[in-house]
């Protein structure tokens, strides 16, 4: 068994091979694509099983299972760059959750996307998105999970931009890319700086790794900037790319038009990997973000430290929470409103990690990732069945039409909802409240959960309304129906697992809980002693009941296609519905200041730099000028000067030589005269 | 000291070629293609012989060829290759074929054009081998000559304009290092590389330069950096480095494209190896001397051009942005490496990180930016010469294969993990930022832009609904596929397993660290 690291890469190499050979297959091959794709998945899954059998041996010593194969990439400097493969209950649970939902989100494709041309290279991408997020999930090198977390950008990038015909697609999937890579920017730093102050990047290295004991301790030790220790300031430089990858505050905008891809991309996206990669990095560097020169409590999660980079990461949480809730209400897209709930959902998984520990947060993803794949393949179902309608007003009295995937959707909306005690969420839900409520810096994020949960049951209430009960609205689509079998059973496998899962998240057996945090040995122990459970869990469940509440009682009474929100608040509704203008802000600033900076360097090279090299030009074409003027006028004139004179004189020297004799004999004598005279007179002397 | 003249065979391969094609007559493009692609091939293989045969675990110079020339003035026919030459010098006989298959072959004197092709491979070849500085000038500025022939006389509609301030520019600059080189001659006697930098790292040189020019108005401590400033001045116009570039986006877009591909692939190179071949080992402590001001404009490059990129309309001058701001990093990362660190493993291995990604980057980029070029010129060849980024739309609906080649070759571009050009920017990034942390952290910005315009470019070129005018642009050809899908498959190989280019020059940038001081 402890070999099972050496092999881990299969699980990742399954679907990149499928990718592979899909992108040489021609257009036509439809259903060797889709079997290949769905085929390798599976077989990752099932790999992934026996990768998460492995890790529930108790393991000699530590009491945590922690199997790590690495190896040299290449040599730089001198030394080999290594890299390698990491299994411990953090992967192992995430890749049994992401090839499961992925399998199932595969197999729904085959119906939803039936119809499409390219149906083909959309099994390829899909396998790629699949193969990058299992690597990121396998990687015992910060870098390795870097390169994959780029490649799932790419993979989404693609994937957002599927239907590159529509102008809204092409930018929707330019800006999920873009939007991350202002993340990914703090998150390389992050990567370099933790490189040179650890010389690893490996995580687990028998001592030697960037997450173990040594050099934590050294990162603590270090100071940087403003005496922030070294560990703090490259933690959040780190949580820089958590951030744009799960959308959080301030760089969530990307998220909400990544809907324009097809619907099981945004199921994907927004449950299985993607938005996951955010959170689960948060988790795997942890032991850096909980660094603290107290002394450090590596890897234990009930009782989670309190230092300045989970400060940070709990509020974000928080904030986000409550802002994704919030803009959800007023949202009228079925996929959109959903969007919005992903934010607010992973700003809890955040909040969970701040407070709780790495326990809180994943359980919450995972648990997220089953009933976020189940609500949106449910959207996408209806979508299906009303001939591609998305707005919810326009829906209506669907239960009928839609018996599976009504029952479906609303086992995924109560779990959303967090309605207590049959639905997983409710369980995953109230271990991150709890942790908020003993929370020791502040309360105010326990209350802005709180607040988040009234506002999700509100809202989700409103979906359901107006989709599955209000009065059928008619539609140029024709009538709705349910749609095939290839689409609803993945529905209700994903409803089954998402009340299954509930057994073992609950604290009174909370099994996951403990897998999670690797403390298998506190098998059958309560969690948290019990401090607070039961209140935390009252106060959840009177969040719940107020929000659905007041949600049913408003929308029950409002007339169809109209809103209670709207017609009571128009101006806090406009707003909502507006997203708060936030794209609005960055349109008005960032945007602007890129368009014009970029200008600017336009500008400065025509005529700034260009102005320089021309004018060093002109001052030697000046230079030259008054060379010439010089030589012209100065040195030329003088020679055309000398050259005339010698010239006048060849003339008039030229008219003595006339061939006349008489005058040759004239000037003869009067040169003997003259001789005659000169010698004479020197003669006398 | 002499054994097989391999060197030499190998730049007099494209020689003769050029005299074939010269004394050949004109017969055709295809007549004067084929033969520079046969004459460009030889070279390749051959180059591929030599690469083969070097060892990447000695710090030596291999192939060594010594003899004398015009002993008087000491100069030398010296050549051999090291760590630093190997990956240009295989760059050089990778991209001039790929060139000559991807371009288009101009109609008239189609045998001049691809003799000048060959011609300047020659003196790539020459530069990149030679260890003594007039050898290495002459061929320098024998590179500099057919581009400008092939500037002046095929290229677009702007092309006097551009060959003239391409040719006076990288000219002016190359005469102020000229002149400098012959300040250090006269001072120390020799033209020879490795002694010069024996005594550049020594501080011999810089003695010497003061003590025996006597320059009339000069004080005897500034001469050095006068000198100095005179390389930097000539390495700088070629690279470029801002405020030095304005010669680029003119020439790059309007050279024929064909020739654009070895301006930016090979040509561009000829700057930075000579930053790391005599500015670095020459002047040490000029350039440390100077660091704050050369960091400041390396950044300003980075950042100014990846911005200028974006304000672009025209895919050949954006592209042309996009090496500026590419070769930058390359020059990032020897700054980077020249700065003042205590003696320890921890900053020799910073150092010579970011060295082995200035190597890598220049290799990825030359591969990169080329096959950009090159389906630029495919674009140019179906679009009559079109290459605005607006005047295209929905091209991925007709030509799916087009669209999805270029699109690897532009994630290569923004430094995408799998394909090449990732590796060597993180290595700089990476070394750079251990040791000019605030510079590298501003740098990072770049590869922001560069995903901006490159994206933009994507999306208006490629995706949204079709142009009518383009419904019947045809996909790549098979004779293109050949030549693209090996340079992509590179792309992949050299992104996956990095080792194969750095395994022969990490050795030898460890020793070349070594010498680098404090």
């Amino acid at each position: 068994m402890e070999r099972v690291a050496e092999f881990l890469w299969i699980i990742p190499a399954l679907p990149l091979l499928a990718a592979a050979a899909i992108a040489l297959m021609r257009r036509r091959h439809r259903r060797p694509a889709a079997t290949l794709a769905i085929g390798s998945l599976v077989l990752a899954f099932v790999a992934s099983c026996v990768a998460f059998a492995a890790t529930l041996r108790p393991a000699a010593g530590e009491g945590l299972v922690r199997l790590h194969h690495d190896f040299a990439w290449f040599e730089v400097g001198g030394a080999a760059f290594r890299a390698g493969w990491l299994l411990d209950p953090l992967s192992a649970g995430m890749l049994v959750m992401v090839t499961f939902v992925g399998s199932l989100i595969f197999v729904f494709s085959v119906g939803y996307m039936a119809h499409d041309a390219n149906f083909t290279r959309f099994f390829g991408f899909l396998s790629l998105f699949a193969a990058a997020m299992l690597g990121l999930l396998v990687a015992n090198n910060l870098l390795v999970l870097f390169m994959c977390w780029e490649l799932v950008g790419l993979a989404s990038y693609l994937l957002i931009g599927f239907w590159f015909s529509k102008p809204e697609a092409a930018t929707a999937a330019k800006k999920a890319f873009i939007a991350t890579r202002i993340g990914d920017l703090g998150f390389l730093i992050g990567i370099v700086w933790l490189h040179h102050a650890t010389g690893s990047l490996l995580f687990y290295d028998d001592g030697a790794g960037c997450l173990e004991q040594g050099a934590i301790a050294r990162l603590v030790a270090a100071t940087t900037v403003g005496g922030m220790a070294v560990s703090t300031a490259i933690s959040l430089l780190l949580f820089c790319g958590a951030i744009g990858k799960s959308g959080q505050l301030p760089l969530h905008v990307w998220l909400p038009d990544a809907m324009e891809g097809p619907t099981p991309v945004s199921a994907l996206i927004h449950a299985a990997t993607m938005v996951a990669a955010g959170v689960f990095l948060v988790a795997r560097v942890y032991p850096l973000m909980a660094a603290s020169p107290a002394g450090t409590d590596v890897g234990a999660g009930a009782h989670a430290a309190h230092t300045t980079a989970l400060a940070v990461v709990t509020w974000v949480g928080a904030l986000t929470a409550v802002f994704g809730a919030l803009v959800a209400v007023a949202q009228d897209d079925i996929k959109r409103i959903l969007a919005y709930s992903t934010i607010s959902q992973l700003g809890y998984m955040m909040m969970g990690l701040g407070t709780g520990g790495p326990a809180v947060g994943m359980l919450h993803l995972v648990v997220h990732a089953f009933f976020k794949a189940l609500l949106f393949l449910g959207a996408g179902s209806v979508i299906h069945g009303c001939g591609g309608e998305q707005d919810i007003r326009r829906m209506g009295g669907l239960r009928r039409a839609m018996p599976v995937t009504f029952a479906t959707y609303a086992v995924g909306m109560m779990a959303l909802s967090g309605f207590p005690l049959v639905f997983s969420g409710f369980w995953s839900k109230d271990a991150i409240l709890h942790a908020a409520m003993v929370w020791e810096p502040s309360r105010i994020p326990f209350v802005l959960g709180l607040c988040g949960a009234a506002l999700t049951a509100f809202y989700m209430t409103r979906q359901m309304w107006f989709v599955f009960f209000a009065p059928r609205v008619g539609t140029p689509h024709g009538e709705p129906h349910e749609s095939p079998g290839t689409m609803t059973v993945p529905l209700v496998v994903l409803a089954a697992a998402t009340v299954l899962l509930a057994v073992p998240a609950t604290p009174a057996w909370p099994w996951f809980h403990a897998y999670l945090a690797g403390h298998l040995d506190e098998l059958h122990a309560g969690w948290n002693a019990g401090a607070g459970v039961v209140a935390a869990m009252a106060w959840s469940i009177l969040a719940v009941a107020v929000g659905v509440a007041v949600s049913w009682r408003l929308y029950s009474r409002t007339p169809a296609g109209t809103d209670a929100i709207e017609i009571a608040l128009p101006r806090v509704f406009r707003a909502l519905r507006a997203r708060l203008y936030v794209d609005e802000f960055y349109a008005a600033t960032f945007h602007r200041l890129a368009r014009w900076a970029s200008l600017a360097s336009d500008w400065a090279d025509r005529f700034f730099w260009g102005t320089i090299v021309d004018s060093t030009a002109w001052i030697a074409r000046g230079v030259a000028w008054v060379g010439r003027v010089f030589d012209n006028d100065a040195v030329d004139a003088g020679f055309d000067a000398g050259c005339e004179g010698t010239r006048g004189a060849g003339k008039w020297a030229s008219r003595i030589q006339n061939g006349q004799t008489q005058r040759y004999l004239r000037l003869l004598a009067a040169g003997i005269v003259a001789i005659v005279a000169v010698l004479a007179w020197s003669g006398t002397r | 000291m002499n054994g097989f003249p391999a060197i030499t065979l190998l730049t007099a391969t494209p020689i003769v070629g050029a005299l074939v094609l010269a004394f050949g007559g004109d017969r055709g493009e295809r007549r004067a293609r084929a033969t520079a692609l046969g004459f460009a091939l030889l070279a390749l293989i051959e180059a591929l012989v030599i690469a083969w045969g070097f060892d990447g675990k000695t710090t030596a110079i291999q192939f060594p060829e010594r003899h004398a020339w015009i002993p008087t003035l000491g100069v030398e026919y010296r050549v051999g290759i090291d760590a630093l030459g190997i990956l240009p010098l295989l760059l050089s006989a990778l991209l001039v074929p790929f060139a000559i298959a991807v371009g288009t072959t101009p109609p008239e004197r189609p045998h001049a054009y691809h003799a000048l092709v060959l011609l300047l491979q020659a003196g790539l070849f020459g530069a990149f081998t030679a260890l003594n500085f007039f050898h290495w000038f002459v061929f320098w500025e024998l590179s500099l000559v057919p581009a400008y022939f092939l500037v002046k006389l095929w290229g677009g509609s702007e092309r006097r304009a551009a060959a003239t301030r391409f040719f006076v520019q990288t000219f002016a600059g190359s005469v102020a290092m000229l002149l400098a080189m012959q300040a250090v001659f006269v001072a120390t006697g020799t033209f020879d590389l490795p002694r010069l930098a024996e005594l550049g790292r020594s501080g011999a040189l810089a003695r010497a330069l003061e003590t025996r020019l006597h320059w009339p108005g000069v004080a005897p401590a500034s001469l050095a950096t006068l000198v100095f400033a005179g390389v930097l001045l000539g390495l700088a116009v070629k690279v470029p480095l801002m405020p030095f570039h304005t010669w680029l986006p003119d020439a790059y877009s309007s050279a024929p494209t064909g020739v654009t591909m070895l301006l930016t692939g090979a040509l561009s190179k000829m700057g930075v190896y000579g930053f790391l071949r005599i500015l670095v080992p020459l002047f040490p402590a000029q350039i440390r001397a100077s660091l704050g001001l050369l960091l400041g404009l390396v950044v300003l490059t980075i950042v100014a051009s990846a911005l200028a990129a974006c304000a672009q309309k025209d895919l050949k001058r954006m592209l042309a942005y996009s090496s500026v701001n590419h070769l930058g990093l390359c020059l990032l990362g020897i700054f980077a490496a020249m700065q003042p660190v205590a003696a320890g493993p921890t900053w020799a291995l910073e150092r010579a990180t970011a060295l082995d990604g200035v190597l890598l980057q220049m290799f990825n980029h030359g591969i990169v930016a080329a096959a950009l070029f090159g389906f630029v010129a495919a674009i140019e060849r179906r679009s009559g010469g079109l290459v605005g980024t607006h005047d295209f739309g929905g091209l991925r609906t007709v030509a799916p294969v087009f669209a999805g080649l270029m699109g690897i070759s532009v994630f290569a571009s923004l430094g995408l993990p799998g394909l090449n050009g990732f590796i060597g920017e993180f290595l700089v990034f990476k070394g750079s930022f251990a040791l000019a942390g605030a510079a590298t952290s501003v740098a990072t910005l770049g590869l922001l832009f560069t995903a901006m315009f490159l994206l933009t470019m994507l999306q208006r070129v490629f995706a949204g609904p079709l142009d009518e005018r383009w419904k019947t642009f045809p996909d790549l050809t098979r004779a293109e596929l050949a030549a693209f899908v090996p340079v992509v498959g590179l792309m992949f190989a050299l992104g996956i397993v990095p080792g194969l280019l750095l395994r022969l020059v990490d050795p030898g940038i460890v020793e070349f660290v070594k010498r680098l001081g404090p």
